[in-house]
């Protein structure tokens, strides 16, 4: 029995995403692990309609930041302003100061400014002028950023991709939802007459049930094994960090968690990881990101015990 | 202090289990009061276990102790050897329960009662006993392992203590087949070493051999090579008596030589002869042994001679001639013993024998009118005969007309000595059962019988059993066949007790093994194993040797075992191997990396008329092997079952 809130959940988005029931579900478990996610499509996927949905149906309060190459770090984060009346700097916060934020088109701005909000995803708090203000709880970052090489990006550096949980693709979508999509309502309308379908108070409690998942230790046994073999892999320049095992068992405990169940199994690893090793692995032979193909063949090299 | 700590109830309950098993199969030779007061302390050890109450004063405890240490002196008059011994231990052990109040208590009664247990061997060796302290040194054991972890389930710490004894087994074994043996046991003091021993004495009153007749004990086992002499040719000699006092009959005058004094001819048998000691030297051979038999001698009386007394269960190789005809020049002396008779006893017998011999002269019609004579007589062959007054023989011809072998030989041997002819009495054992497991021939002492040999001047000593005359059947298929009341019979010789009997052929065939092959491994034997394994003249080195490679080799052995068991005995591991194997068998091998809810998906798919099973065993694996709660073993055997029950077409 997949877990309530969830059913809820991807009932709703699946009403508006037509045929991506995966993706949602990847992105979902992003969201209840706690982690950020990076979308990496190209141009008129849904990438933006995929949050709008996810903060529509929690109820987040969501903001949307273009980034572009002359956002400077202060336009995420907010300024410190003097006030003549009191006579005292005071602090505007800056769109950061969100629940859900849509980090549109991530690569387009300075590095100075992507790590602006990077720094804001890690530490879950903002420090200007000395003073410390946190985020709010739940607070989700959903980046996007176009695959193709384009003029004018700056390509996030390994040590910030990290910094991301998951990392989906949406792809096209198939000829009949594609239909559907065609002839079906404007989804824009349709996002702005649904409601929420559960509370952020009902996120945060999944949060909490996720940790509370069982990890058994032959299930870490196969962990170790999986990244062990992405280390001695000779298709790959580096392998997965302990960080990234962290957020492998992380990301399966919330699949496994939407699934309603109570232990993690191996194939939730197998789903969660092509997702959370893509974007920190770059290819031995030319440095370019890792294909499916690699990372299938890493599953498949490695037996469940 | 770990040891200081007050032990659980548990750990108590075990010990006394392990006090209990180990105490019971001493109470056989224990005195009887001290098994009462062993018991009484055992029941008060648990009663206040029960009702979580104190242990007595100590004080009381040390009267106690001293009391019983009196008793025991009183008991045995000493303090020596093995029975004061055992006894006293018996009584501290209990005493030692009773006042323990910590853990370090509990350990020192542990070691007592790992010590009584040796002990059980020091009266006998049989499997049985065997069996006891091996009980007991489980349950022992168990309490060992209880004392360092109080919290374990009693099947799992059973289980554990059984798997720690199964292991020592090659040690032990590899210890008792290298270890250089010791002749005799080691615990035999002169003492007590010998009593108890029963068989043929070398006396014979009216009576005795009846006694005999009673005892179900195995007096020595035969085990031919090729087939034994049919029931009426197997005479095993022992005694033979020449001296007649009126009542009773004593071996005569007998030269002992290192060869037989005959020719042996005819047919040979061969055969291993196993002795149960009873402390005489006769071997109790069939007639008549061959010359040059290893370590024997030869009396002038046939009888095989042993050249100490037999004390201890001892195996011969022996070869016989029954057909040789012996003692055509018998010896004056000989002869003369053999016609004297005393004066004044059995009138009327001695006048039955001069009418027999009114008008002949030749022993051999005497012998065949004599013969002819006490069939004619009608008497009874039984094993409570009444008892007999001063002229013995008059009175079982002529008046009770019952009596048992010895009654018959008696009568007969006087008939023949009073008309003038030599005659002696001969004891053994006559005829023995096959047991038909291992095939060898058990002779009990209730096969114990006497007969005549009368000496004919052309023929030599011949044999002539008078009990064949009144009951052919006791000498064609043994006692019972020729005895109405069967009342008297031990309780196995009876007819009808068939299924008992079988079940006892299996026990004899099983101890004679272990006699032959454990109690019977001395220093020859295991010379010979040792050369037939490939090392000649095996030394105490050779040995050291062998010994330190072996437990070497058998500890590495352990060690990779125990490695190899740490994954592969995993019960669940080994129940999803059986299933993914059965699939296998039907080209549906699971893929190394597949999971296994995946993989019933996919089994569900490829066999869709058995999809419930195969999905719901996945299920039930991914659930045991990877849920929350450890991997519960009810569970995991109903999983291990459902997948030996699955069937696919």
């Amino acid at each position: 029995m997949p877990h309530r809130y969830a059913i809820r959940v991807l009932e709703a988005a699946n009403c508006i995403i037509l045929g991506k029931d995966r993706e949602l579900r990847l992105a979902l478990s992003c969201l209840i692990a706690r982690g950020h996610l990076l979308i990496e499509d190209i141009p008129g996927v849904g990438k933006t309609t995929l949050a709008h949905v996810i903060a529509r149906l929690i109820g987040l309060h969501f903001q949307r930041i273009q980034f572009t190459s002359d956002l400077l770090p202060a336009d995420i984060v907010g300024v410190s302003i003097f006030d003549r009346e009191t006579g005292s700097f005071r602090f505007h916060p800056g769109p950061v100061f969100s629940q859900l934020i849509l980090a549109d088109e991530i690569n387009r701005a300075t590095p100075k400014t992507q790590s602006a909000l990077l720094e804001a995803m890690e530490e879950r708090q903002v420090t200007a002028d000395s003073e410390t203000h946190p985020l709010p709880d739940p607070f989700f970052v959903i980046a996007t950023q176009n695959p193709s090489h384009q003029i004018g990006t700056f390509p996030l550096p390994e040590s910030q991709l990290d910094r991301f949980l998951l990392r989906i693709r949406l792809g096209y979508p198939d000829r009949s939802a594609e239909r559907a999509l065609l002839m079906g309502e404007d989804r824009r309308e349709l996002l702005e007459r649904q409601r929420a379908v559960i509370q952020p108070d009902d996120l945060l409690a999944m949060q909490q049930a996720a940790h509370a998942i069982t990890v058994s230790e032959r299930l870490v046994d196969y962990i170790q094994a999986l990244l062990a073999s992405t280390r001695h892999s000779p298709e790959l320049a580096a392998g997965l960090s302990p960080r990234a095992g962290l957020g492998l068992i992380a990301a399966a405990r919330a699949w496994a968690l939407i699934e309603g169940r109570d232990h993690v199994l191996p194939e939730d690893i197998q789903t969660v990881f092509p997702h959370v090793a893509a974007h920190r692995m770059h290819s031995a032979v030319d440095g370019r990101s890792v294909t499916p193909e690699v990372l299938g063949q890493l599953i498949r090299d490695v037996p469940v015990v | 202090m770990r040891d200081a700590r007050s032990p659980a109830p548990a750990q108590f309950g075990w010990l006394l289990a392990a006090v209990a098993a180990t105490l019971a199969p001493h109470a056989m030779e224990l005195p009887y009061w001290l098994v009462i007061l062993c018991a009484g302390l055992i029941a008060i050890r648990g009663a206040l276990l029960w009702r979580r109450g104190t242990p007595p004063r100590q004080l009381l405890i040390l009267l106690v102790a001293v009391a019983a240490g009196i008793g025991v002196r009183f008991e045995f008059g000493h303090f020596f050897g093995k029975d004061p011994g055992v006894a006293l231990l018996a009584v501290l052990l209990c005493l030692k329960l009773l006042e323990s109040r910590n853990t370090r208590d509990l350990r020192a009664a542990v070691l007592l009662a790992y010590f009584l247990q040796l002990g059980l061997f020091f009266y006998n060796q049989t499997p049985g006993i065997a069996a006891l302290a091996l009980a007991g040194s489980l349950l022992t054991t168990t309490s060992l392992l209880s004392l360092e972890d109080a919290a374990a389930r009693p099947a799992a710490q059973l289980r554990a203590s059984a798997l720690l004894l199964a292991q020592g087994l090659p040690f032990m074994l590899v210890l008792f087949v290298l270890f250089p043996r010791v002749q005799g046991p080691l615990w035999g003091l002169p003492t007590d070493a010998y009593s108890g021993m029963t068989g043929l004495s070398d006396t014979m009153t009216p009576g005795s051999i009846s006694q005999l007749g009673l005892s179900d004990a195995i007096a020595f086992r035969a085990e031919f090579n090729g087939a034994p002499p049919p029931p009426s040719r197997r005479y095993w000699r022992g005694p033979v008596l020449t001296r007649y006092d009126g009542r009773s009959w004593r071996p005569g005058f007998s030269t002992i030589a290192a060869a037989p004094r005959y020719q042996p001819s005819g047919r040979a048998y061969e055969y291993r002869l196993t002795l149960e000691p009873h402390n005489q030297p006769w071997l109790l051979a069939l007639d008549f042994p061959a010359a040059n038999i290893p370590k024997a001698r030869y009396a002038g009386d046939y009888r095989l001679l042993a050249e100490q007394p037999v004390r201890a269960r001892t195996r011969f190789d022996l070869r016989s001639y029954p057909a040789t005809a012996v003692g055509k020049d018998e010896s004056t002396i000989v002869l003369a013993e053999a016609r004297r008779l005393p004066a004044n006893f059995n009138p009327r017998s001695t006048a039955l024998a001069h009418e027999i011999a009114a008008g002949t002269s030749d022993p051999a019609t005497i012998l065949a009118r004599a013969l002819e004579r006490m069939r004619g007589m009608d008497l009874t062959y039984t094993l409570s005969p009444p008892l007999l007054g001063t002229h013995s023989v008059d009175e079982f011809l002529f008046d009770t007309r019952q009596g048992f072998c010895e009654h018959f030989a008696s009568a007969f041997v006087f008939l023949m000595r009073a008309a003038g002819v030599p005659a002696r009495v001969v004891t053994g054992y006559q005829g023995g059962e096959i047991n038909p497991v291992d095939g060898s021939l058990v002779v009990r002492q209730s096969d114990a019988h006497a007969w005549a040999e009368v000496w004919l001047a052309e023929r030599g000593w011949i044999r002539v059993d008078p009990t064949a005359l009144s009951a052919p059947a006791r000498i064609e298929s043994g006692l019972s066949a020729a005895l109405q009341d069967w009342d008297a019979l031990p309780l196995l010789r009876r007819p009808g007790m068939d299924w008992l009997r079988d079940v006892r052929y299996r026990w004899e065939a099983l101890s004679n093994t272990w006699n032959q092959w454990v109690l019977g491994y001395n220093p020859e034997r295991q010379r010979d194993l040792l050369e037939r394994i490939g090392f000649p003249q095996p030394d105490w080195r050779t040995l050291a040797m062998l010994l330190g490679i072996s437990a070497a080799g058998l500890m590495m052995m352990l060690l990779a075992w125990a490695f190899a068991q740490r994954h592969r005995h995993d019960p669940l591991d080994a129940a999803w191997a059986r299933f993914s194997g059965k699939l296998a068998r039907h080209g549906a091998a699971r893929h190394p990396w597949e999971g296994p809810l995946d993989y019933g998906k996919r089994l569900a798919m490829t066999f869709p008329e058995h999809a419930e099973p195969l999905r719901s065993i996945s299920e039930g694996y991914a659930n045991l092997r990877y849920g929350a709660e450890p991997a519960n073993p009810h569970r995991v055997r109903l999983l291990a079952r459902s997948i030996r029950r699955l069937k696919l077409k």
